[in-house]
């Protein structure tokens, strides 16, 4: 597994990088972590004349927590979120999920900002990032722009960043909700067969307000709108839990392959929600 | 001389057998300093890489290699054009049947070798590759064997219909063989009177032995000499020695193979590919060593699979669960070659060692041999030829035995086990087990265990499922498994003709260190360390003065090499022969060194010694250095000695393995919560080595069980070409497991060990699986086929009505 | 393509190579700098065959193109230890039979150093999790869980000692 031959770009600032993207179009693609990039470099599925390698631009470095927001420069990796105090205080979901994500080596060089943008319906931040609400930001020739993530994507492979431009930073509010980042697997280094993140909050013994999202269940991560407002109110007992689910099954439409048939994870699916229901209750 | 050293010192110094004695290969495996294929680099060396079919049956139009030979750095393309001429296009296997090297007209199997492109660096080959235009036109795709023996469309178009094949007639132009053992009238007249009959279909899919280190060539001709010096990931050195002067003319004397260090083999390395083919030729061709690597997905979709066996069986027994008689239809899936790797009189290896560890008094076994466009082989991955699927067959049939007869399946292999005064004991199916002691294995394991302890557990497990309060189910896997091992005999086993010897040859030198070489190949089984303690208590000698070399046809003996658990039955007998000639020479040194006549002094530990006066003595080491300087009466100089042994039988490993599984009926995972493996493999050379292969063993059989599988679509897309999706666990889906042993040493074996590699992949794919079955047996589950991936295992509950 | 001058130092030594930037790290250090400890096993990154550490973290040298490993300090397998002084970890690879055919060692012994680095006092789920990212074909990883939870006593009773 070989890839082709590419030129090798190595800007230190924002506008550098923005620069060679103008400069060469379609023909360029920007290396975060490089672990879904490459792989499809050597497999000759990628063909990129014009590598762009972010790693000296400090600027989408870093993790903040400001009057509440966390921000997440694009170019930090998954084992520094496993690191930060401030994740996991401040988003212990993120802390629970990125120790899911592929395994040690993978994490120490993955990205946040690649796992995002990649637009890879198996990654595991895009999920996480409905669950939170969070907001991307992309920096483009024309300046800065903010898409909600949400809203950020359109297929598999496909989202609402356009060619010239490059993810910088991912923000959301901080939370205390009870989470739960539930994933089955067939092994360490596989992507989801199912996944789920919920967000709980607590008023009383009722469910005040819920955000559910799937992964890897469709060819775009899943926001379940109807299953949080299902839990919404209610004493997250059975019948709610079941509502939840029921819910998230039409907002799902999951693929056929090696980790199983269409039925399998659908049920699966319904299982894992029930799962991540329980455990972020029990820590709301 | 005064003697200051305990006896049992001198034991210890020589850390001979049965002692844990740590590797010696370690020192440079630590040190990242092994010497694997890729590492051997050669001067002016250039690099192969090949175009491959991207389609499953096609017919290759034409094929252009002028945009790629346009390339810089580009060196040669060889179409099998180019091979013709040599004969090299086609090369034969070693089942008997023949294989194309590059695509001579067709191709029948998706990566299937197209064309070979040498260029300077591994980089610009590739680059070459994806310039070389091929035009292919589609032909229909056959992936199911029992299709392929109904249609109408011709796979092996070079085969004449209706002629015969290497193993007799072929009914069907998809036909290879059919093989028979056993008495098939008889059996079937048993099973039409019995009280009992069991019928199922038990299928052990297709997989592949995927050892981490790829497989991979270096070839360099020396057109000055006429030398052909070969390296490459070869568990056969000799054999592929033979084989490249058989194929390419040159005589056998001026190739020089060599298997360097090799990266675990598990069976993907005996057999021989076009890539070892194409780096010679290339060679020749250009004048300068070629390399040939092949990278992960070249070896998942090309080099040898192993199992994809469809096995129907019967089994008959008495009201009172005394079995009658076992019935065996197999259809086997060879792909588009038959390239696997057996003995030449079995095509189906030792399938018919099917009855298992079971008094059986009438079989049946047919195997029918088919081709498909899937990739060739049929190797004996982790296991002597095709035991794993023999083992499977019947360790499943006698579960599906025991949901019949309403009984525990630990009683109904106990009832029916072969006794200890029986043996040696005749199969049906014509083996000659050589030992066992099958119900002291079988008790201390239960006991292990606490087997009704688990078996009340799952009751009360059951009972909580029933009410809801738990989603788990408890299954108890249980194996006890008989192997064959140590092929073997010259009269009934030999590979393209070259009997199934082995060789040890030993040289003492002057200071009383040594050096032994032998026929076979080590891929991590330690042999450079367990071979020198069978030789250290042979010969006196500490081990750690003694140097294991193996794999270079130049300096080593002829040897069949090593799979099959056959290096210590077969290479380990011969050290222990050549051992001891060397002993009776230094016997008779010493005798003439202490004036004694030859009958007078005895072998102790390290020296011989005068009998009654045990200050009287020699030691190895003083008698070596005669050996070389005096001259002693009637005696040659020097101290050494060759033994090639021929094999008796077989050896017959056996053991029980445990298996305690939970199982989530909603999520179809499976938590292996304990797993005990005691193994019978005779004599323990070194319990440290021994353990280390079982729990490789049984992490082998763990990844095939639970999830590891070659998968092809309808139109014979590979689907499992990375280890994406080729179920290889890591540590953290590895149990741990628990060891255990017996120890029945083979009669017939000069010091009675039998071998372990294989022992726990044959014992512990049945253990997984039967425990995943047992967890569904109150449910109504007979069979449903491996790999107990998490679908799978969800889909059997969904059909037994438990997502309901 | 333009070929770059990568510096980078390997094992402690500065070196400067000139690469094509699709030239993968493994390739470098094994067919430039004839370090051939880290190995090629799987190529989409998941065996950990070819671990090597660069500035304090384990990456896969198979899934890094030299280029990116410009200014880096990196460690292979040849760096940890040496013949007359090998680490605690090779020692104990060897004592407790962590290794068959040693094709994952070198890959799976770098990554534990990184491991104990980070965690000098694992258990062994930690151990287990920890090692993750390499395959290991022959022995089931019993023993190589073993030898690391092995090498961490010996580490840490040898920082107790020197206290």
């Amino acid at each position: 597994m070989i890839p082709a031959a590419f030129e090798y770009h190595r800007p230190d600032s924002i506008s550098a990088a923005l620069a060679i993207l103008q400069d060469h179009g379609d023909d360029a693609r920007v290396l975060a972590g490089g672990h879904s990039l490459i792989p499809m470099m050597k497999l000759r599925m990628a063909d990129i004349p014009h590598l762009v390698d972010l790693q000296d631009v400090a600027d989408l470095r870093g993790i903040s927590v400001q009057d509440g927001t966390v921000s997440i420069g694009a170019m930090t990796t998954q084992a520094e979120l496993i690191a930060s105090a401030d994740i996991a205080k401040a988003a212990p979901i993120l802390h629970e999920a990125a120790l899911q994500i592929a395994d040690p080596q993978v994490r120490y060089m993955g990205t946040v900002g690649g796992n995002i943008a990649n637009g890879d319906p198996g990654n595991d931040l895009p999920g996480l990032m409905q669950c939170l609400d969070a907001t991307f930001t992309l920096a483009g020739p024309d300046g800065s722009r903010d898409v909600a993530a949400r809203e950020f994507y359109e297929a598999a492979y496909m989202t609402a960043r356009e060619d010239d431009e490059i993810l910088t930073r991912v923000s959301f509010a901080g939370t205390d909700a009870g989470y739960a980042y539930e994933k089955q697997k067939r092994k360490i280094g596989d992507y989801a067969t199912a996944a789920a993140a919920v967000l709980l909050k607590k008023d009383g013994d009722k469910v005040s307000s819920a955000s559910v999202a799937m992964t890897n269940l469709s060819d775009v991560p899943v926001f379940s709108k109807a299953a949080g407002a299902a839990l919404v109110g209610t004493a997250c007992d059975a019948d709610a839990v079941k509502a939840a689910v029921a819910a998230m099954l039409d907002d799902i439409d999951p693929n056929e392959d090696n980790r199983g048939p269409v039925a399998f994870k659908r049920h699966v699916a319904g299982v894992i929600l029930g799962r991540a229901i329980a455990r972020a209750w029990s820590r709301s | 001389m005064k003697d200051e050293v305990t006896r049992d010192e001198r034991v210890a110094n020589l850390k001979g057998m049965g002692c844990a004695r740590k590797r010696v290969e370690d020192a440079r495996f630590t040190q990242g300093k092994g010497n694997y294929i890729d590492d051997i680099n050669l001067p002016g060396m250039l690099h192969g890489d090949f175009v491959r079919s991207p389609y499953a049956h096609a017919r290759v139009k034409s094929i252009n290699i002028d945009a790629a030979m346009a390339l810089p750095g580009v060196v040669a393309v060889l179409t099998a054009k180019d091979l013709e001429p040599l004969s090299l296009h086609w090369m034969p296997t070693l089942a008997g049947d023949k294989q194309m090297v590059l695509a001579d007209g067709k191709v029948l199997f998706q990566g299937q070798e197209v064309a070979f492109v040498v260029a300077k660096d591994r980089y610009i080959a590739a680059d070459a590759v994806e310039l070389v235009e091929v035009e292919y036109e589609e032909l229909p795709v056959i992936v199911d064997p029992f299709k392929s023996l109904q249609s109408d469309v011709v796979l092996r178009e070079d085969l004449e219909p209706g002629a015969d094949g290497a193993h007799g007639p072929r009914k069907h132009p998809n036909h290879i063989f059919l093989w028979e053992v056993g008495d098939k009238s008889a059996t079937e007249a048993v099973l039409d009177e019995a009280d009992v009959v069991a019928e199922e279909m038990v299928y052990y899919h297709r997989t592949h032995p995927c050892p981490l280190e790829p497989c991979g060539s270096v070839a360099s001709m020396d057109k000055v000499n006429g030398k052909l010096t070969l390296y490459g990931t070869f568990q056969a050195p000799h054999v592929v020695r033979t084989v490249a002067s058989l194929l390419s003319g040159i005589e056998e004397h001026n190739i020089r193979v060599v298997s360097p260090d090799i990266g675990g083999g598990f069976g993907n390395k005996v057999g021989v590919y076009p890539g070892y083919v194409c780096s010679i030729v290339a060679s020749i061709v250009t004048g300068v060593p070629v390399k040939w690597i092949e990278d992960r997905m070249d070896n998942l979709m090309s080099t040898a699979f192993a199992r994809d066996y469809h096995m129907h069986g019967k089994i008959s027994a008495t009201k009172e669960g005394k079995i009658t008689g076992l019935w065996c239809h197999t259809t086997a899936d060879h792909g588009a070659f038959d390239a696997c790797a057996d003995p030449t009189k079995y095509p189906a290896g030792f399938m018919s060692i099917c009855t298992g560890s079971y008094d059986i008094p009438v079989a049946y076994l047919g195997v029918d041999g088919v081709y498909t466009n899937k990739a060739p082989g049929g190797v004996a991955y982790r296991c002597s030829f095709r035991v794993t699927e023999a083992a499977y067959f019947i360790e499943r049939m006698i579960e599906v035995l025991a949901i019949e007869l309403n009984m525990d399946a630990a009683e109904l292999r106990r009832i029916n086990f072969i006794k200890k005064e029986q043996f040696p004991y005749n199969s049906a199916l014509g083996w000659e087990y050589d030992s066992g002691d099958y119900h002291t294995a079988w008790d201390k394991a239960l006991e292990a265990v606490d087997y009704k302890g688990l078996r009340a557990e799952q009751t009360e497990r059951l009972e909580a499922f029933k009410r809801g309060e738990t989603r788990k189910l408890m299954g108890i896997g249980l194996t006890f498994f008989t192997e064959i091992v140590g092929a073997g005999p010259v009269k009934n086993c030999d590979i393209l003709g070259m009997g199934m010897f082995d060789s040890c040859e030993i040289r003492i030198h002057p200071t009383g260190s040594a050096i032994a070489r032998l026929g076979t190949i080590s891929q991590g089984q330690g042999h450079a360390t367990t071979f020198a303690q069978i030789l250290a208590s042979e010969i006196g000698i500490p081990a750690d003065s003694i140097t294991i070399e193996e794999g270079d046809t130049d300096t080593a003996p002829y040897g069949l090499g090593t799979y099959g658990s056959r290096s210590t039955p077969v290479a380990g007998a011969a050290t222990a022969l050549a051992g001891r000639k060397i002993r009776a020479k230094a016997q008779m040194i010493a005798a003439y060194l202490l004036e004694v006549h030859d009958d007078d002094v005895e072998f102790d530990v390290d020296r011989f010694v005068v009998k009654g006066a045990p200050e009287r003595f020699k030691t190895m080491k003083e008698i070596a250095y005669a050996s070389y300087n005096q001259a002693i009466p009637g005696v040659e100089p020097g101290l050494e000695a060759v033994s090639y042994y021929d094999p008796p039988n077989m050896t017959y490993p056996f053991g029980a393995y445990i298996c305690v599984m939970d199982v989530d009926v909603d999520t179809g995972t499976a938590d292996i919560r304990q797993f005990y493996a005691l193994d019978d493999c005779g004599t323990r050379i070194n319990p440290m080595v021994i353990e280390g292969q079982v729990h490789g063993g049984l992490t082998e059989a763990l990844a095939i069980a639970m999830g590891q599988e070659i998968a092809y679509d309808e139109m014979g897309n590979h689907k499992t070409s990375t280890l994406m999706d080729f179920f290889i666990p890591t540590a953290w889906e590895t149990p741990h497991y628990t060891t255990d042993h017996t120890v029945t040493p083979s009669p017939h074996h000069p010091i009675g060990a039998k071998g372990v590699g294989e022992s726990p992949n044959v014992g512990g794919v049945p253990a997984f699986s039967n425990a995943v079955h047992d967890a569904f047996r109150p449910f109504g589950l007979r069979q449903s086929h491996m790999p107990h991936d998490h679908w799978r295992i969800w889909k059997i509950a969904n059909g037994l009505g438990l997502h309901d | 393509m333009t070929k770059h001058h990568v510096k980078m130092t390997v094992n402690g030594e500065d070196r400067d190579i000139l690469v094509e930037p699709r030239e993968l790290l493994i390739h470098t250090l094994r067919d430039q700098l004839d370090l051939k400890g880290p190995h090629v096993g799987c190529e989409t990154s998941h065996c950990g065959a070819c671990t090597v550490d660069l500035d304090g973290k384990s990456v896969k040298a198979c899934t890094m193109f030299t280029v990116q490993a410009a200014g880096k300090d990196i460690t292979t397998i040849e760096g940890l230890g040496n013949p007359d002084a090998l680490h605690v970890l090779q020692e104990s690879f060897r004592e407790h039979h962590g290794l068959q055919c040693g094709y994952c060692t070198p890959g799976m012994i770098t990554r534990a150093h990184r491991l104990l680095q980070e965690n000098p006092n694992p258990t062994e789920e930690d151990v287990r999790f920890g090692l993750s990212g390499n395959l290991c074909r022959c022995t089931g990883y019993q023993n190589i869980v073993k030898s690391v939870l092995a090498a961490a006593s010996e580490l840490n009773a040898a920082k107790e000692a020197a206290q």
